[in-house]
């Protein structure tokens, strides 16, 4: 046991020498945090769109005052030629434009159905989906409230309420992905580099000739992570809580306590890296690759999971971060208990033993 | 322990037809040979002939997939927990850490081999009197000259006073002045009973050895002591005689 404390306090003595990496680690998550928080957002607002009225008349001007009311919109000048709506987009101007035909409100009145043109910018196609819905829903409403002046006896009024988000905050998803993204960085490659960094320096030689247990140099390794990944959850979770306001909903213990097995996974897969990857830099492009991309693409925080096709969805279920991220949301902005995840918790388990057995298993071979 | 070195009664290694075979390839081919306590014995050959695997099967590190061999009175089958605990070990590589300071380097070494606070406290000051690294013991080891680690590097191996100390070529690119000030090291680790197991491409420091093997192909060749080799060989130098068998080595890197 004596032993064993010896070899954490050196491993925290190369952790918080290391000052580059240190700062790297405690100041990815900040920056992380305030640039999802303050600069990065998904919403839609003053986007720059040009109206080609042809038909000037009422239900026209109507809509487009509409238009420019609307906080997601700025009107641009009025232009009157497909030419120049043309030119307008090429020179990245404008999102959209809407063109009102001619004899829009006559068509309106008499034929019972007028067409409204919307050309959106599609080079940034979130943008461009963002932007026509909104201005659908401008035109919807116009007519609604156009339809509620004729006093048509029944209609279908759609009352939308958006739980556990109703502003639709960015925040709300990003940070549980943050979260995910940070943990997996520290406790895989950092890890998977501090064993590998032994190996290329030597000293691994040296640690596996003396009466040290070589099982416990690979856990003494992963104590400072451990304390590391737990800090930076502080970190992550009191700047969401004061900066964007965005408190914990849930228990603070559960979800600490998730985080803890989600550490243990990555540690272990990173133990599997650094036992396979020869250099460095290997273990830096494994780790990589073979995590943190996943993480990005497959946690569902970037890129809807439901919106990919089946092969790549039954890939999502075995990168470890997409269960740890609904478990995050679920606890952090649903605030719900261990009642609903337990599921995800469970598959979580799964995935470190695996990951586990099989670190030690190859850790024993290599040995020989 | 001042008794005189090279005890000839005590072995402290025996090695009996030791093999290690990987697939068809026979890396250490039926070696035999004894270790006797106190002495220096330099364990020779070119590269690829096959002293890495026979180091590495006596240290408890490789499992011999035939023979028999007893190191500090162990089994190198069985009982490698008992031999890692009276060996001392220094590979070629650099074998501190670069980023802990001399004393911390002593204090985490001597912890893992199970020293008390007091005993680390003690050997470290004579340790770092000894190099005379008074005034950089609080220093970071990168900081140091290379031939001043590998003089570190080998007090921090024999600091648990191990009965056999294995060195993998352990004054790789160092100065002639400061090889020969670590070798007055190794001469007084041997005074104090410590064996010592050395594997060198430097043949004048073969001639500092008490007895050296030379290993070509994964055999050992001769076993002697240098002026007997030289004698032998009818060559003025260890040069020439190592010239004269590794040129029938068929293996090479």
């Amino acid at each position: 046991m004596k032993q064993f404390l010896v070899f954490v306090r050196k491993e925290f003595y190369h952790v918080l020498r290391d000052k580059k990496t240190l700062l790297i680690l405690f100041g990815m998550p900040v920056v992380q945090i305030l640039l999802f928080g303050f600069a990065l957002t998904n919403e839609v607002k003053d986007s720059p769109i040009i109206v080609v009225d042809y038909a000037r008349d009422v239900a026209s001007q109507s809509i487009i005052t509409r238009l420019g009311a609307s906080q997601y919109f700025k009107l641009k000048r009025n232009v009157l030629s497909q030419k120049e709506i043309i030119e307008s987009f090429r020179d990245g101007k404008i999102k959209a434009a809407v063109v009102f035909p001619d004899h829009f409100n006559e068509d309106l009145e008499h034929m019972n159905k007028a067409q409204v043109q919307i050309i959106a910018d599609a080079s940034d196609p979130n943008t461009a989906t963002l932007v026509t819905n909104y201005v659908s829903a401008i035109v919807r409403d116009y007519q609604s409230d156009r339809t509620e002046l004729m006093a048509v006896p029944y209609q279908i009024i759609p009352e939308v309420r958006m739980l556990y988000n109703p502003q639709l905050l960015g925040a709300p998803n990003f940070v549980p992905g943050v979260m995910a993204l940070v943990l997996m960085l520290v406790c895989v490659m950092m890890t998977a580099i501090s064993i590998v960094k032994e190996k290329e320096m030597g000293t691994m030689e040296v640690l596996l000739v003396s009466p040290f247990q070589p099982f416990l140099v690979i856990l003494s390794k992963a104590i400072p992570y451990i304390a590391l990944s737990l800090v930076n959850l502080g970190a992550i979770l009191s700047l969401s809580a004061f900066l964007l306001e965005l408190p914990v909903k849930g228990s603070l213990l559960l979800l600490i306590g998730e985080s803890t097995l989600f550490i243990i996974c990555c540690l272990s897969l990173g133990i599997l890296i650094s036992i396979k990857a020869k250099s460095q830099q290997v273990a830096m492009m494994i780790s990589l690759v073979g995590m943190f991309l996943p993480t990005v693409l497959f946690s569902g925080y970037m890129f809807p999971i439901e919106n990919m096709p089946l092969p790549l969805q039954i890939i999502s279920n075995v990168v470890p971060s997409k269960w740890y991220y609904i478990i995050v949301k679920s606890v952090m902005i649903k605030g719900v208990g261990f009642m609903y995840i337990w599921k995800e918790t469970l598959i979580l388990i799964g995935i470190t033993t695996v990951f586990l057995w099989v670190s030690l298993k190859s850790f024993k071979i290599r040995l020989e | 322990m001042q008794n005189n070195k090279s005890d000839a009664t005590e072995k402290v290694i025996v090695c009996k037809d030791l093999t290690k075979r990987f697939g068809d390839f026979i890396a250490a081919n039926e070696i035999t040979f004894d270790v006797y306590k106190g002495e220096i014995f330099g364990f020779l050959g070119a590269n690829g002939a096959g002293k890495t695997t026979a180091m590495r099967m006596l240290c408890g590190l490789s499992v011999p997939s035939s023979g028999h061999a007893l190191v500090a009175g162990y089994d190198v089958y069985k009982q490698t927990e008992d031999i890692k605990k009276k060996i001392g070990y220094m590979s070629q590589k650099f074998s501190l850490y670069e980023d802990l300071t001399i004393l911390e380097n002593i204090e985490f070494f001597g912890g893992i081999y199970g020293l008390t606070r007091k005993e680390i406290k003690e050997k470290g000051r004579s340790l770092i009197e000894k190099l005379d690294l008074q005034s950089e013991a609080k220093k970071l080891v990168a900081s140091l000259p290379l031939g001043w680690k590998q003089k570190l590097s080998f007090s921090v191996a024999v600091l648990h006073d191990p009965k056999i100390v294995f060195l993998d070529e352990p004054t790789g690119g160092v100065d002639p002045i400061t090889r020969r000030q670590f070798w007055d090291l190794i001469y007084e680790a041997s005074a104090r009973g410590i064996t010592i197991f050395v594997t060198t491409h430097y043949m004048d420091e073969a001639e500092y050895c008490d007895r050296i093997s030379i290993m070509v192909d994964g055999k050992i060749e001769v076993l002697d002591t240098p002026s007997n080799l030289k004698r032998n060989f009818k060559s003025t130098s260890m040069d020439e005689v190592f010239y004269q068998l590794a040129r029938s080595a068929k293996r090479s890197d």
